[in-house]
Parts: structure tokens; sequence; C-alpha cells
């Protein structure tokens, strides 16, 4: 390295390192001080005592924990195939040639504009047993005794399900751009072959956009494992019988409301762990059918 | 290339000097500001900043800035835990313990002796909330009690004497049926009656629909936490956690009774239909629930939206009455001084001016509230717009005035007894199992922190003997 090659990295690393300081202060050290504090008795308020394992021991043990993992994980495991389905369904149809098109785009990004905790708050509404709009709706197709969404433990997980559904609008643009991508040649080939519709979707679309499925598959694993504002605003405290406690938000309790800092620390570093492990789980199963042009 | 790194090192030291320290503290003048932080905003924050101006103006030393803050204790915690807290902060009682075990407050025993401020001065029960490990950490300004507010008009129209509330919880109860409105379908047609004249058969299938409640412990069913008070239950024995004692499972069997006796699919409908609390659309404002357990703010919220509401306030009635004659439960806003504030002195000046009667009561009247202090003027009551407020301080100092126990971990106990509450409530829990399992949670988490107490013990005592006020 000349001086001058050694001139020109010091101007860059001069010129990055608001981004390098901002990193290592607001990022790595956070993160590493949160996986030293997962191993501490921690209240934020006096000096951290080490604990060893003790606050993963507890963890182990503590109802709450695991009633709050299977909620997030059955509130994952409902909302991310519906969601992705429903995104991709929404994409096909909006990408047909029909008039007015740009505005249904619109019209279906819209709610992913409003900000969570006001859409929140509207469900709130939409979702009242009584008085509530989609109550009222199944009411007038007959059902007797429409669900309590808000007050049954058995329909807080739909109810929640239903406002994460309403706001695909996100990754329906991403299957949109990724389906004009695909070349009209493929389309075109496939119908002198005799394709079907149903068999141009299945053998020619979905092989070509599968790259951007993969993508939504995995960033949806990280973004419903991590729900937080649309429980923690629906549902202050996890509801009736914390069958809407979600993990992130109880992670938040134990943080800020109970003051157990390093037993959240403990919560955060699993949840990293549980996402890491299912990311990775993803992307084995479907490396054969992802395929990259 | 040298006036760039001599510009950036030039702005980094300052944003790091900025985060470091406080602007100013002295006001122009040389006065030394106090600032202090506040959880109320709207007329609460208008009444404390009027008896801050008078504190202000009574002397030249000291000037009391107040900023309202939401989320006090998330937000004072981290200022605290960064050095950098308010001089003042306005909490609860309840979060009293939780704050000074954990080393951020700073103790005000030496100071309040030599201002000449002791119990003797205030109502028993809130001075004692201020303590915690035989120290004194807060004293408390606009403190409130629990009382049942009873709609008068209702009572007429049921058949019962407005000035004759419940005395026992079963006189309660027996009201209950007569106040509660619903509607059903008889021989063909829809008709509104009292639930008590219903017949048997009718009240066993809960083919009904409730259109208004005389009494439900949900409504609004913010203190289901603490209702064992009225059972004769208590949380904590001074040393053990006691969720499971008989007075609190009593009070959890009465929620399971009640909700066995109306339905739950009725009662769930019923609660979906209530509107916001801070609005016309409130179950007890708009008279679809005619009894309710409040406190003396509900007399601003009457005035804002039910102005002609014919309204009542009585003792809530305990199961055994005699016993339990004028049980309530109280909490007060309170005063800190945190650790590491930079003007402890000075913000103390302003705490022991709180202290006198006069600017007490105009902080009171101010806030709607009554005064902690054990002695009132006079003018006070008649100038209060509340006409009820009498009866809340009487309450305040019965020796039945209950409040949640003193411990670090009150926001979790109560977490615990919420969502106990609910399962017993809504029959997803015997109460029985409902309450083994507060205790079991608690008491162990409770026994985590008396270890660790006991290990920091002695070194937190004499920390806050060395930390006290100059």
């Amino acid at each position: 390295m000349n001086s001058r090659e050694r001139r020109n990295l010091r101007t860059g690393l001069l010129f990055v390192s608001p981004w390098i300081v901002g990193f290592f202060m607001f990022t790595l050290y956070p993160v590493a001080a949160s996986l030293f504090f997962s191993c501490c008795d921690y209240d934020v308020l006096s000096a951290p005592i080490w604990v060893g394992g003790m606050n993963y021991r507890d963890l182990a043990v503590d109802r709450v924990f695991w009633q709050s993992l299977n909620n997030t994980l059955l509130f994952s495991l409902l909302s991310l195939p519906l969601g992705m389905i429903l995104a991709l369904l929404l994409a096909i149809l909006l990408n047909q040639p029909v008039r007015g098109r740009g505005a249904f785009r619109a019209i279906f990004f819209l709610p992913s504009l409003v900000p969570l905790v006001a859409g929140a708050m509207v469900w709130l509404w939409i979702l009242n047993g009584r008085l509530g709009l989609l109550n009222q709706f199944l009411g007038m197709l007959g059902v007797q005794h429409p669900p309590q969404w808000m007050s049954d433990p058995l329909w807080t997980k739909p109810a929640l399900v239903l406002m994460s559904l309403w706001g695909v609008g996100n990754s329906v643009v991403i299957y949109l751009a990724s389906l004009q991508d695909v070349p009209r040649s493929l389309y075109e080939a496939a119908e002198i072959d005799g394709a079907s519709a149903w068999m141009r979707l299945r053998h020619v679309t979905l092989p070509m956009i599968s790259p951007v499925i993969y993508f939504n598959l995995i960033i949806g694993i990280i973004g419903t494992l991590q729900t937080f504002a649309s429980a923690y605003v629906l549902f202050n405290g996890g509801g009736p019988g914390r069958s809407a406690l979600f993990y992130a938000v109880y992670l938040y309790q134990n943080a800020f409301e109970f003051r157990q800092m390093g037993y959240a620390c403990a919560m955060a570093w699993l949840l990293f762990l549980l996402i890491l492990g299912l990311t990775w789980l993803a992307t084995r199963a479907t490396r054969k059918h992802v395929f990259y042009q | 290339m040298r006036i760039f790194l001599i510009v950036a090192l030039l702005l980094s030291v300052s944003f790091v000097a900025g985060c470091s320290r406080r602007a100013d503290d002295r006001a122009p003048g040389g006065r030394v500001i106090v600032s202090y932080w506040e959880k109320w905003t709207g007329f609460e924050l208008d009444a404390m900043q009027r008896v801050a101006d008078d504190f202000n103006r009574s002397q030249d030393r000291i000037e009391v800035r107040i900023l309202p803050v939401s989320q006090i204790d998330v937000k004072l915690m981290l200022a605290t835990a960064g050095g950098n807290p308010p001089d003042l902060a306005g909490l609860w009682t309840f979060s009293v313990p939780d704050f000074a075990e954990k080393g951020a407050l700073t103790p005000i025993d030496a100071a309040l002796q030599r201002a000449g401020i002791g119990r003797e001065r205030f109502i028993p029960v809130f001075w004692d909330l201020c303590s915690h490990r035989g120290f004194q950490w807060a004293i408390p300004v606009a403190p409130a009690a629990l009382a049942l507010h009873y709609n008068r008009a209702l009572f007429r129209e049921a058949g019962l004497d407005p000035d004759r509330p419940p005395r026992s919880l079963a006189e309660l109860e027996s009201m209950n049926e007569k106040l509660t409105l619903v509607e059903l379908t008889r021989t063909g047609r829809v008709v509104r009656l009292p639930y008590a004249q219903l017949t048997p058969a009718e009240q066993r299938s809960h083919a009904f629909m409730i259109v208004r409640a005389g009494h439900l412990p949900q409504e609004p069913g913010w203190w289901l936490d603490l209702m064992g008070v009225w059972f004769g239950g208590s949380l904590f024995d001074g040393r053990r956690i006691t969720a499971d004692a008989p007075g609190n499972l009593a009070a959890f069997q009465w929620f399971r009774d009640i909700t066995a006796k109306y339905g739950i699919e009725n009662l769930r409908n019923y609660g979906a239909t209530g509107g916001n609390f801070a609005s016309p659309q409130n179950p007890f404002l708009s008279g679809r629930v005619a009894m309710e357990l409040q406190g003396p703010w509900m007399h601003n919220f009457i005035g804002k939206y039910a102005p002609d509401l014919d309204w009542g306030v009585a003792p809530f009635p305990a199961a055994d009455p005699a016993a339990g004659k004028d049980t309530t439960l109280v909490e007060s806003d309170v005063l800190v001084i945190p650790r590491g504030a930079r003007h402890p002195a000075e913000a103390f000046a302003f705490l022991a001016y709180l202290c006198q009667r006069e600017p007490a009561e105009k902080l009171a009247l101010g806030q709607r509230k009554f005064t902690a202090l054990r002695e009132t003027s006079p003018s006070f009551f008649a100038a209060h717009p509340n006409p009820h407020i009498r009866e809340f301080v009487r309450l305040a100092s019965s020796p039945n005035a209950h409040a949640a126990p003193r411990l670090c971990i009150w926001r979790e106990c109560q977490e615990e007894l919420r969502v106990a509450a609910g399962n017993a409530l809504w029959g997803m829990a015997t109460p029985e199992a409902a309450l083994a399992q507060v205790q079991e949670r608690v008491a162990w988490r409770w026994d985590r922190m008396q270890a660790r107490w006991e290990r920091v013990a002695e070194a937190r005592r004499k920390e806050w003997l060395d930390r006290e006020l100059p």
C-alpha cells in the first residue's frame, strides 16, 4: 500500500466513521452488553450482579414465558402462510390488465401506510364483539353467535391474524414487482405448448418468483416472531387469560415494567437464537425450490 | 483535510459534552432552577403550575420548573440510571418501594425532621405509604380514596330509596338484581324487566340480554387485584405473600358467582357496548351501570359529560359490614427526589412548601382532590366543587383504609392478580386455581427479591444514611 492509497483509506474511513462509531456505540455495544446482562441480575438502577445461567434456568420453568412463546408461534403459524398466500393472490389479481389497476394497487397498499397504533385503534372497533363492523357483517351472513374477538381467549389470536392480513400491502408490492419481471416469452412458450392458466402459474410464475417468495418467508418469520405493537395496543397486558401475550410484549414487560432487565436480555437472546434457527431451517427446506436466473 | 479533521473533532467533542451535561441550571438573577417532572397534563398540571408559581414568587432563591412527562416511571428509571435525573419527580405511592429499594431515590428523613414535618401532620395511611425499609422517601400530595358511586335516579326507578345505599355486600347484590335491566322474549313478545322479576327458569337459562347492569366488579374493573380488602383479605403479611388468603379467595369467588349468575356470553356482550371512559358513553355516566367503585376524580367526568346526573357517594360495602366498616382503597400522588438530583436541598424546599396547609389546599382544590394533611381549613370543604369530598376524606382516615402492599415487586404482583382475576371472572379457572398460581409465582419472585435484599441491605442502609440531604 503506497502513501496515496493509505491516505485514500484514511479519508474513506473518516467519511464512514459516523456510521462506524454509531454501529459500535448503538448496535454492537448494546448487543454485547445484553449478552452479559442476560447472565446478571440487573434492574437497570443498581449495578448488575453476575448470576451465570440463572435467568435461562428460570425461563425454562416460567409458565408465562412458554405461554408467550406458544402464542407467538401459533400466531406466526397462522399469520405467515395466510399473509403470504393472500399477498400473492392479490398481486396476481393486481397484475391483470383491468381498468383502474393503478387505483386498486394504491387501495391495497394504503393500509401499510397507516401508523400501526392508529390502525390498531380502528381495529379495536372493527373487532368489537357487539357493535363491531366484522360481527355486524357476520350477523348479516346469518352467524348466530359471532365470536367475541376481544374477550374470548379462543379468538384473540385470530383477531390479531386478521389485523395482520390487513397490512399485506408491502408484500403485495414486492410480489408485483417480481411478477412483472417474469419474461413474457416463457408464458408464450407455455401457451403454445398448451399449458392452462393454472399450469402457467404453477410451472412458470411460481418458479420464476421463488426468490421473492423465499425473501418474504424469511422477512415474515423475523417479523411475525417479533410482533409487538398490534398485540400491545389491542391487548395491553396480554388480553383474556394472557391468550394474546406475545413474546415481545412479555419481554417488554420484564424489561420496563418489572425492571428485570437481565431476564429480558436472556429472553431477547433466546428469541434471536430461535429466529436464527428457523431462518436456517427455512433456507435449507426451500433450497431445492428456489430458482435463480 | 486538516480543517475538516479539526471541525469533526470539535463537533464530536461538543456533541459528547452536550450529552453529559444539562443546560444551565441558573435562572436569570441567579436563582437555582429545580427541574420537576410531572406525570399529569391538563387541569391537574395547571393546578400544580399555579402552586409552583406561588412558590417561585414567595422567595428569590429557587425557581421550580415543571415538565410534563409521559410514562414517567420508565423515563425516570432510565434518567436516574444514566445519572441525569430531574431534581423532583411526581410518582404514585405504589412505585415508591420499587424505586427506593433499587437505590433510585434520596431519603428525606433528616430534612423532614429539621423542617419539623412529621407523621402527625398527615393522614397516617398516606405518610406510611411513603416510607419503606425504615426510611421516608416521598411526601404525599393529592391523594385519593375509593367509594361506591351510585345513580340516584336509577335507584328511584327501581323502587329503591336513593338515600339508602347498600350497607353490606349481600345488600349490594340484592339491589343489583333490582337495578339490572334485561331484555328477553316472553310468550313471543320482547319485554324489558329487572333481573329480579325473571322466573327462576329464565334466570337459569341466561336467555336474555343485559340492557343495564346494577353493579359489576369489571365496571370499571381497575381494582380487581385489591378487591380482597372488602372481604378481609390482604396480599402481604409483612413477611410473606398471602395472595391465597381466604379473604382474597372470597373476592375471586364473588367475581365468579356474578358471571355464573348473569351468564358469560351476556356479560361479554354487555361489556362490548361500553364506550371510552372519558366520554359521554362511559357506562356510569350514560346510566348503563347503576353503581360503580370510583375515586373523587369521577366528579370531574360527571361535570363534563353528564352534568344532569343525580348521583350519590357511599362507602363501598364490605362482605362483613361490622368488621369492614368504611373499607376503602387509597393511593396518592407523591413527590420524590431522585438519586443524583443536582439540587436536592432546593428541591426539598418545595416539598416542605407543599406540606403547608395553604398550598396543599390550593393544589387539592385545583386538582379537585383532597389533601393528605390531617387538618383541613373549614373553607376548604365549602370551596370544593365536589359535594361529596368530605366522605372521601372520612374514608381515607378510616382504620379500614387499605392500599396496595408496599412491595418492590408490586407491578408484577398486580399483573399476576389481574390476569388471575380475569380468569376467575370469565370462568377460565376456578378461583382457587387462579389464586394458587398467583401465590406460586409471586411468592417465588418475592423470595428471590428478599434474598437479593439481604445481600445488599447493610450496604444500602449505610449508603442511605450517607445520602441524607445536607
